[in-house]
């Protein structure tokens, strides 16, 4: 408010007043990021204590004797439902899931992109306006008949397995989740690209074309280059997104040893033999928040730009 | 922009040249579209053809399996009836019920908070690049990672309440999250954690983008830091506030994950949105007919706010 402040106004309320202000202003700034922090803080000075400490303890208190035993036990020992093997297994699920999907989905929205802007048709609007709707729709709308294709090629998968001794990936979770994933993650990705490319420079492509240059060496050669930053945004975007994800993710591969990291965490958390350990089960949450903090802190910029894209959309 | 109808002009003398470039060049020409076609067959196939195969199964009668003879509307009737007539309130009453409060409160604070301390953050301040940081990193997480850190920050014995006794206030009392008349505000309270950063991020670019002159001008008429936020920069947000509002809908009708994890759906049941009803009925109970009848509802709303939205975005756009 200093900036905006009138002379006027400053030299008859005098500085005290303007100092009153900004401590103000800091105080609740502050007060709102102890907000924001308190529950990842709670969390992870959690998976650092032991079960006595966190009993008898403060839930705010530094641990006395930090620990990393939780953390070992959730990666390699912790129980879902009746299986402890720690969450390790789910982890890699999670990221042999994530990458081929991410990479598909990135290179379909950015050849998608291509075409929408660069290669115009007779209702291109109306293609684009359809791919975007299929962002929105809550994914419950989808869920059962996708679960009923997915169930054939299943059993389709059994068929192949016997007659030739190889199921060629019908039937398994990790190719169904990143079908899936593909499948309802184009729009956005459609959309980041497309909007990029709305804004590249035609002339170079038409220029290119008179080359006598084809429509993937344009691609290749032009665009790709140019593409680095929506790349990012595009990457980042689904990564979060799809390692996040857990609707779809419990009802394709909801239990056993294919589940993705969201749901075996879920499962930990729920599983309710015994005493619960709240340290491991802290030491759980981190481990499936960290790929996506640590992508936040590293290209955090890049992230906001992708929601924003996300939410402002056309 | 009409690339493709010039390329077939420039090549036309080859058309009638050469046949088999003919068919060459012919085929570049229905690359882009050929390139296209495998991701809106698939847009085409499994987002409206399994709509309506959801709209379709909503007709029949399927219980555990799916049944393909139409019966009708019984699956909307019961889910109504159970609404307006049963006693004690059926699942899909509270989901519905909890929808309207946890929709109003969510999307109502998210952007109260969200312009209120992107107002604060504008205020020239130092360690803004600390603090905005801050606010949004929960929208990096998993609803279920914010899910599991919240039930244990208010879980009634361990929690916050705990901690507030033994700083000395021993007449604390917070157990809303095993109260099934409180527990879908306990959702209210993660699902703002999670998202108000984002929104606070949208005004903050929203206000940045506002011209200095309006407001110098203002000030120049003597308008106080109060008068100047709600007579001039406040209605200048307005785009900025249905964007938002948009995000923010689409999110609460969405939300699934964040009552899962924080509550397990809370004590009977609860803490349901109609998502949890679709997935429980669907899924769990064998009541596909009435599950996919819950789905094309929530999708109805959702088609309802977007729509129009997207429609004049992309107008806006071509024009």
């Amino acid at each position: 408010m200093s900036a905006v402040t009138s002379p006027a106004r400053q030299a008859s309320s005098g500085m005290s007043a303007r100092t009153i202000n900004r401590i103000v202003i800091y105080g609740l700034l502050a007060l709102f990021a102890i907000f924001y922090l308190m529950p990842l803080f709670v969390m992870l000075v959690t998976s650092f204590k032991t079960m006595d400490e966190i009993q008898n303890g403060n839930m705010l208190a530094l641990p006395h004797a930090p620990t990393f035993a939780p953390w070992i036990k959730a990666w390699s020992e912790v129980c879902s439902g009746l299986t402890c093997v720690g969450m390790k297994g789910y982890f890699w699920n999670s990221i042999k899931m994530v990458v081929p999907a991410v990479l598909i989905s990135t290179l379909l929205g950015a050849l998608n992109g291509y075409v929408l802007t660069k290669w115009r048709f007779r209702g291109h609007t109306l293609v684009f306006a359809m791919m975007l709707f299929a962002c929105f729709i809550p994914f419950q709308s989808v869920l059962l008949p996708m679960a009923t294709i997915l169930g054939s090629l299943g059993r389709f998968g059994v068929t192949l397995q016997n007659a030739t001794g190889f199921n060629f990936g019908f039937g398994n979770s990790t190719v169904n989740l990143v079908f899936v994933h593909v499948v309802y993650g184009l729009g956005f990705t459609t959309l980041f690209f497309r909007n990029y490319y709305e804004a590249f420079p035609t002339e170079l492509i038409k220029a290119a074309q008179v080359d006598g240059a084809s429509f993937f060496q344009i691609f290749r050669r032009i665009m790709l280059p140019n593409s680095l930053p929506i790349i990012v945004v595009t990457v980042i975007y689904q990564f979060t997104n799809i390692w996040n994800d857990f609707l779809f993710a419990s009802a394709y591969a909801g239990s056993g040893d294919v589940m993705p990291m969201t749901v075996a965490l879920n499962n930990v958390v729920n599983t309710s033999t015994g005493v619960v350990e709240y340290n491991v089960n802290m030491a759980a949450a981190m481990i499936a928040a960290l790929p996506t903090l640590i992508v936040y802190v590293v290209a955090g910029r890049y992230f906001v730009r992708g929601l924003m894209a996300g939410a402002v959309k056309g | 922009m009409s690339t493709v109808a010039e390329t077939q002009i420039k090549l036309t003398p080859e058309h009638d040249a050469r046949p088999g470039a003919s068919v060459r060049s012919r085929l570049q020409d229905l690359l882009p579209k050929i390139v296209l076609a495998p991701s809106f067959a698939a847009t085409i196939v499994f987002v409206y053809g399994f709509i309506l195969w959801t709209i379709y199964l909503s007709f029949t009668n399927s219980k555990t399996f799916p049944s393909y003879a139409i019966t009708g509307a019984r699956a909307y009737q019961r889910l109504w009836r159970w609404t307006f007539e049963s006693d004690p309130p059926s699942s899909w009453y509270t989901s519905i019920t909890n929808m309207g409060i946890f929709g109003f409160l969510y999307i109502l604070i998210c952007l109260a908070l969200g312009l209120f301390l992107a107002i604060l953050l504008d205020q020239k301040i130092r360690g803004e690049g600390v603090l905005r940081p801050i606010y949004l990193y929960p929208m990096a997480l998993s609803f279920i990672v914010t899910g599991v850190a919240w039930k244990w920050f208010l879980d009634p014995g361990l929690g916050l309440e705990q901690t507030l006794h033994q700083w000395g206030w021993t007449s604390f009392h917070f157990d809303w999250i095993k109260n099934k008349d409180f527990v879908i505000y306990t959702v209210v309270i993660a699902g703002v954690w999670q998202a108000s950063g984002f929104i606070m991020a949208m005004f903050l670019a929203g206000l940045r983008g506002i011209d200095g002159e309006i407001m110098k001008a203002a000030q120049i008429d003597g308008a106080s830091t109060f008068q100047l936020y709600r007579r001039i920069v406040i209605p200048l947000l307005r785009p900025v506030f249905l964007s938002a509002f948009i995000v923010l809908a689409h999110l609460a009708i969405k939300s699934y994950d964040l009552v899962v994890a924080l509550t397990s759906g809370g004590p009977g049941g609860s803490a349901w949105l109609p998502s949890n009803f679709m997935y429980e009925f669907t899924f769990k109970r064998n009541e596909m007919a009435v599950g996919s009848a819950s789905a094309v509802i929530m999708l109805m709303t959702i088609t309802a706010i977007i729509v129009p939205y997207l429609y004049s975005e992309l107008r806006e756009k071509s024009r």
